[in-house]
């Protein structure tokens, strides 16, 4: 079941890949870097499968650090939010010369 | 492998896939993160059929339970639950970039997976009571990062609340740490 894990999670990956790079609502862009980090999750389960223990320990860090950014990354978008009045990414321009 | 179980396995693979598609494609934000959930409960699913009892639970508890509750909260506060004017999809032409550099990528990540995995070695198989081994690791040699992990947790919370405070960012540390003050002080005279 090893190589069915790895394929479900390469194809979970690039959704979220394509994700970010149609969408343009701040919020969305973040929920598929989440959908991203679950296929990593779900190919960490898969070796652990093979490799002991150590692989969900990993899958619990990366866990640990996605509430984190999560949490940060959400107040960054309010406060963008109070600024700007939108969350749509090519509004954000300010970098833009 | 018994054939229940390989149905099933491919069962859960193909609803997350379905729901991750169906998350891409929404146009609503409340819409994509409910399929979102499902995708995450789908995966949990799959976390218990890899012998990963705990990491199934705590994808639930707190991917689906907690983060995406944190996602929907956030959607709500802004009033962003019906996208009219966001102008959310980009144009034909960036749709279609997109999706031929995610063909691509695919394209290279199955090409990855064509190299031999190697055969499970019947020693190696997690028992069925899964949690222990996890504990074992996660105590003895990550023991370190786990209490690390305390604090990058803490850092974040008080992260969170100084950004997302109105006018927070900008206010510098004694304002924040007289709030902290006050907000004790009130405590006291609350319980006094």
């Amino acid at each position: 079941m090893i190589a069915e894990s790895l394929f479900f999670s390469s194809i979970l990956f690039v959704i979220g890949v394509i994700g970010v790079l149609t969408r343009r609502n701040a919020i969305i862009v973040f929920m598929c870097v989440e959908l991203m980090l679950n296929a990593v999750n779900l190919s960490f389960v898969a070796f652990s499968k093979m490799h002991g223990a150590a692989g969900q320990t990993f899958v619990v860090f990366v866990m640990t650090v996605a509430a984190a950014e999560a949490a940060v990354g959400l107040a960054i978008i309010i406060a963008v939010f109070r600024h700007r009045q939108t969350v749509n990414l090519d509004r954000l321009d300010l970098l833009k010369g | 492998m018994p054939l229940f179980y390989t149905f099933h396995f491919y069962l859960f693979g193909i609803i997350a896939v379905a729901s991750a598609i169906a998350f891409v494609t929404r146009k609503s934000p409340v819409a994509a993160a409910l399929w979102l959930v499902n995708t995450m409960f789908a995966l949990a699913a799959l976390y218990v059929m890899l012998d990963a009892h705990f990491v199934g639970v705590i994808q639930v508890l707190v991917y689906a339970g907690a983060i995406m509750v944190v996602f929907l909260f956030v959607v709500m506060l802004l009033n962003l639950g019906q996208a009219s004017d966001l102008a959310d999809m980009r144009s034909r032409r960036g749709r279609l970039v997109a999706g031929a550099l995610g063909v691509a990528l695919a394209a290279q990540l199955l090409t990855m997976l064509r190299a031999r995995v190697p055969a499970l070695p019947p020693e190696s198989r997690v028992p069925v009571n899964a949690v222990a081994p996890v504990a074992e690791n996660l105590f003895t040699d990550n023991l370190l990062a786990f209490e690390i992990t305390s604090i990058l947790l803490l850092v974040a919370i008080v992260g969170a609340v100084v950004l997302a405070k109105p006018g927070g960012a900008r206010e510098d540390a004694s304002v924040v740490a007289g709030g902290v003050a006050g907000g004790v002080r009130r405590g006291r005279e609350a319980g006094a």
